[in-house]
């Protein structure tokens, strides 16, 4: 029994940023903006989140700053594609392309190292007392951080789906011309979107720090792109995507599983990717991407 | 005239604005400006040593940059070059080991022909994918990048690591390319080699296929969407598999450029970003080949000066400049293609 709850309790622990960052880009690709960046937005998130819990021994604080740094390099991405109106792919390459650089250069400077933070010695809030009964798993979804992680893709779902804002937001990322023509600030819209998912990412970046204890150099892995991944099988919809990201971190933690007996593990590094480009390989059938996808909106360019 | 120069201003302003910004991101970290120029600058054009490591270091970039440009002019954006190197790299290196006994040349030629046809190959499957489900080629491309370096770490790990390392045995010595220091001693010490004027023969053969080819013709049709292209009774899906994997075939000749021309020995991560950096060379050429050259000097530049500035500052503040290179690339693109700037254009 033990057994199978601590394995639960690996997957949900490698889920949260995967899920943060799939619903921070469904959030952002919904409004029109195709956002690869997010692999260096949850690099620049966890980097956040070490530096400031280090700095101040807060984790609240680390959490914090990881949520902020996740939010101002989505901005960043925002101000370029969506004010500037430039091209959204080579965008979000060169943001992480910038965060690996920019991480390793401040990991010199701060710590003199090249390639991680000290430890973080301050661990944010443990597993809430009524979660005891679960056991390994209870210890892990008990978190504060974890019970926030599935809060938002609750509120996500909804608020994406279902609610007055995130109509505005679809339909920035589907008939932008309706949207100004109804009196909204296309670019605004846009922008908060970016901004907001840049943010929710950074939650995913802040759980990954924490989970390491140090930021190490590179430490988003290609978490980002199958994050990416997961939101296109999950259709753009952040209940779904979640979901998908449940799968994929199933299978890493199988993986995981598997190279502690014996079998090569190298080989089986492949395994969340290779199941991440099965997936998008027609697995889930077409998915349609919001029509205005990666198209920049200028105004009064567009018919209604 | 006047719009000749208004083409090149886009990729000149973005470069010195990079520069600039880097400059002042190093005299924030208490490097003197005057110093750090001299670094970037004196050491990469300033000496034959410099000046032969600059054009050794554009040589794998010349051609990711063309790996990119190739299937960019088809409408497809290529982040798999990375992926596509090493695996040329890789399939060469095999071929240079196992075929060590063949003459000279024709080891030479099986060589190259392993790394085009391996960084085809792994082009294809984008192509394939992109072709038969729709999946899109950036986010399949990326995932092939992890794909790549599991599989080669796995099949070097298990049969071809020499003990200790992450390297194979050398190739033979057949297929190495002549350095160009045997030649002309203003070069001397550095890794510039033949390879860099086999890039250039590349460069000058995609040029042609793409502007004076039906082929060529047929894949920028194919650039304005497939039903352009059935109109014109092509075949989209076959032409997407020959984009990419063309693609492909382009980013392993970069792993085979640098094996046979210098290390001649497959490593791991011998790639050291060249397939990304492959990006930025194509957006500065505005996906000519004929440009690509010019473009892959700037940023072999860059990736020399890196080793020089790293006395005085991170060398990673260069990998910086390259990103706000892109930056500015993009933002003043899209300024010159609506007009707003007429001092650009597009």
């Amino acid at each position: 029994m033990d057994l199978i709850l601590s394995f639960l309790a690996q997957i949900a622990r490698i889920a949260v940023p995967y899920a943060m960052v799939a619903v921070g880009g469904c959030l952002s690709e919904r409004s029109g903006v195709v956002n690869i960046g997010l692999e260096g937005i949850l690099l620049n998130s966890a980097f956040g989140t070490a530096v400031g819990t280090i700095t101040t021994g807060s984790s609240a604080f680390g959490i914090l700053c990881g949520v902020m740094s996740g939010g101002a390099t989505a901005l960043l991405h925002a101000l370029v594609t969506v004010r500037a109106r430039a091209d959204q792919i080579v965008s979000g390459l060169a943001v992480n392309l910038a965060s690996v650089a920019g991480t390793r250069a401040l990991l010199k400077v701060l710590y003199a190292s090249a390639s991680n933070s000290p430890r973080i010695t301050e661990t944010p809030l443990g597993a809430l007392p009524g979660f005891s009964v679960l056991g390994p798993l209870g210890e892990t979804i008990g978190q504060p951080l974890f019970l926030a992680a599935v809060g938002i893709c609750v509120l996500a779902e909804r608020g994406l789906l279902h609610s007055g804002a995130g109509l505005l937001v679809r339909a920035a990322g589907e008939r932008p011309g309706a949207l100004e023509a109804s009196g909204y600030d296309v670019p605004r819209v846009r922008t908060l979107a970016v901004v907001a998912g840049g943010g929710i990412a950074g939650l995913g970046g802040a759980w990954l720090a924490f989970q390491q204890n140090s930021f190490t150099d590179g430490m988003s892995g290609g978490r980002g792109y199958i994050a990416l991944a997961a939101m296109i099988a999950g259709k753009w919809r952040p209940g779904a995507a979640a979901a998908a990201c449940i799968v994929f971190a199933a299978a890493e933690a199988l993986q995981i599983r598997l190279a502690g007996r014996g079998l090569s593990t190298q080989f089986l590094n492949m395994i969340p990717y290779l199941v991440a480009l099965a997936v998008l390989a027609g697995w889930v059938g077409r998915a349609t991407p919001p029509a205005a996808l990666g198209r920049p909106y200028r105004r009064g360019t567009e018919e209604a | 005239m006047r719009a000749r120069l208004a083409i090149l201003a886009t990729p000149i302003v973005a470069a010195l604005i990079g520069i600039a910004i880097g400059v002042g991101i190093a005299a924030l970290l208490g490097a003197p400006p005057g110093r750090f120029l001299a670094l970037l600058i004196g050491q990469t054009l300033g000496s034959g040593y410099g000046f032969g490591q600059v054009l050794f270091r554009a040589t794998p970039l010349i051609f990711t940059g063309l790996a990119v440009v190739l299937p960019f002019r088809a409408g497809f954006f290529n982040i798999g070059a990375e992926g596509q190197m090493a695996v040329g790299g890789f399939a060469m290196a095999l071929a240079g080991i196992h075929l060590h006994a063949l003459p000279g040349p024709w080891l030479w030629i099986a060589c190259v022909v392993a790394a085009a046809l391996a960084g085809g190959a792994w082009g294809a499957i984008a192509g394939a994918l992109k072709a038969r489900t729709g999946a899109h080629e950036v986010i399949v491309t990326i995932l092939l990048n992890f794909i790549a370096a599991a599989l080669i770490n796995y099949v070097l790990n298990r049969w071809y690591a020499l003990p200790e390392t992450v390297r194979t045995a050398e190739i033979g010595a057949g297929a190495w390319m002549p350095r160009a220091s045997a030649a002309i001693p203003f070069f001397r010490g550095s890794g510039l080699s033949a390879a860099f004027v086999f890039a250039l023969a590349v460069a000058a053969g995609c040029d042609l296929l793409l502007l004076r080819t039906s082929l060529g013709f047929a894949l920028r049709i194919l650039a304005g969407g497939p039903r352009r292209a059935r109109y014109a009774r092509l075949s989209p899906s076959r032409l997407t598999v020959v984009a990419l994997s063309g693609g492909g075939a382009l980013a392993g000749l970069a792993g085979a450029s640098y094996i046979l021309g210098y290390k001649h020995y497959f490593e791991e991560g011998f790639t050291g970003g060249a397939g990304f950096i492959g990006i930025a060379v194509a957006l500065l050429a505005r996906n000519r080949p004929a440009a690509v050259p010019a473009s892959a000097l700037l940023f072999g530049i860059l990736s020399q000066g890196g080793l020089a500035v790293n006395e005085i500052v991170p060398r990673e503040i260069v990998d910086l400049v390259v990103a706000i290179i892109l930056f500015m690339y993009i933002v003043l693109d899209s300024k010159a293609r609506e007009g707003t700037w007429r001092w650009i254009s597009s």
